[in-house]
């Protein structure tokens, strides 16, 4: 969770607040708050960290993190089920109630 | 040189690993402060590929790693309450407290919630006003924005039944301790770069002066890793020791403002507990004053829980490079990450799990060292 994961903007929700946007990182697609680089632009870059994108970023370096995140497992650690991991790691079945997905609320 | 040809551009791999070779006439032994480098350093086999003389000592850079035991407990404790509903990231499901983890709490009814952003356990308390929603706030500088927002919102909206439980930290400070050690080998520093897309490198000049020692913001590839390398070898062997920013694409000098003030804010400077390490003078934060009726610690009454670490375990010494994963007995054998002692072997960016998943048997880099398929998934 300490790396940030490059993702290109699709869409700004204008008056949005905080302001939201949503980020394509490569192929997965999720709402991401954008209050701190407020001037990003839709076809643009950023760096995403648990939910806010922090800085821009350019088009081949975003390319290349986002490969190499893919190999290392981290797209899958970051955006997949997390109780389906934690499960597999521990060698037990999810706990019940865990939700399919990874996530909650959005 | 077998991982090589696996780079994004091997002949620029060759070239700056020609370059460090040629350059590094004695021994330097340089740290990589952030546990997602120490992640691709081990996948892509660089400590082997380089020559000798560079040695590269592993950091405390893994969030999940470092957050101390009693913080784990303390989390164990909410989760656990009947009234609460626990939002952590997912990598904290399975840290290892004195007794069970947040996956076990879950098993056993708690309320236990895997959330994407801090933003969405604030969204799970205006949808759940009769509960309690507690998110598990750790991190380092790179992470501190977000939660930061978290709470000012929660406090804007006046929402009563939200509170984190907070275990922030902060990387110069514990430059600091680790240059202070009285074993400390550490001679040059490749600084974290998405710590910095925050931070900016302003902290970093006077802690370069003081210990003279070259501080190379530094990024996650595999080429910026050697880019990094070349430059804070290339430093040392000029007898150097300047900050340098080996990552300009995303690390302006001044960060990012807009974040840094948000922390500013929030937050203040207090003294911190890393796991396996212990206290560091001023290297964490704490809600501020004015956001202090939002922090779980005494909303909850578990600020008084005390723990020890269990004896066998030595990743303190491995977040201090003190050691190598492979040199503590317990490594893969009562130790592995479905039955780790620390949380160096939880977290996919921690050093124990990284040396395991692609050095597991100890082989030579050049061959046994590859995870089988299954297991190519850190963590996993």
């Amino acid at each position: 969770m300490c790396l940030a994961v490059p993702g290109k903007v699709v869409a700004v929700e204008d008056g949005s607040d905080p302001l939201t946007g949503l980020i394509d990182f490569g192929g997965v697609r999720k709402q991401a708050c954008l209050e701190y680089v407020p001037d990003v632009r839709v076809g643009e870059y950023v760096i995403v960290h648990v939910g806010f994108a922090l800085q821009r970023l350019d088009e081949e370096s975003a390319l290349a993190s986002l490969q190499l995140f893919e190999e290392l497992g981290l797209l899958e650690e970051e955006f997949g089920d997390a109780w389906q991991q934690a499960a597999r790691e521990a060698g037990e079945p999810a706990p019940a109630g865990a939700p399919e997905s990874g996530s909650e609320a959005r | 040189m077998k991982y090589i040809d696996e780079f994004n551009d091997p002949e620029l791999a060759r070239r700056l690993l020609d370059e460090i070779r040629t350059t590094a006439t004695r021994p330097w032994a340089l740290m990589e402060v952030c546990g997602g480098q120490t992640h691709s350093i081990i996948r892509h086999g660089i400590d082997q590929l380089l020559p000798e003389q560079v040695e590269l000592i592993h950091g405390p850079g893994c969030p999940v790693c470092v957050t101390p035991l009693d913080v784990i407990d303390k989390a164990l404790e909410i989760a656990a309450r009947p009234e609460v509903i626990f939002c952590s990231f997912g990598d904290m499901l399975r840290v290892p407290g004195t007794d069970r983890d947040l996956f076990r709490v879950k098993g056993e009814g708690g309320d236990v919630r895997v959330v994407y952003s801090p933003l969405d356990a604030l969204e799970l308390a205006r949808r759940n006003p009769d509960r309690q929603v507690v998110f598990f706030a750790i991190g380092f500088e790179t992470t501190a924005p977000a939660n930061a927002m978290a709470v000012h919102r929660a406090r804007r909206e006046g929402l009563g039944n939200f509170s984190l439980l907070v275990s922030h930290v902060r990387v110069p400070p514990a430059i600091e301790a680790i240059m202070t050690a009285p074993a400390c080998r550490v001679q040059g520093f490749l600084a974290a770069g998405h710590v910095c897309s925050v931070m900016g490198t302003a902290e970093y000049p006077g802690l370069a002066d003081r210990f003279g020692v070259p501080i190379v913001v530094t990024g996650f590839e595999p080429l910026d890793i050697l880019e990094g390398i070349r430059r804070t070898v290339r430093q040392l062997e000029l007898g150097e020791h300047r900050v340098e920013n080996a990552y300009p694409r995303a690390v302006r000098d001044d960060g990012n403002p807009a974040a840094v003030r948000m922390i500013e804010e929030v937050f203040e400077v207090t003294d911190r507990n890393w796991r396996g390490i212990g206290p560091i003078p001023a290297s964490g934060w704490r809600l501020s004053e004015a956001f202090r009726a939002y922090d779980a610690e005494h909303r909850f009454d578990v600020a008084g829980i005390r723990t020890e670490e269990p004896a066998e375990c030595r990743s303190g010494e491995v977040l201090q490079g003190l050691i190598k994963p492979t040199e503590c007995a317990a490594f893969g054998t009562t130790c592995t990450p479905r039955t780790p002692l620390g949380a160096t072997m939880v977290s996919s960016e921690g050093a124990c799990a990284a040396y395991y998943l692609y050095r597991r048997m100890n082989a030579p880099a050049t061959q046994g060292a590859r995870p089988a398929a299954e297991e190519m998934n850190p963590v996993a």
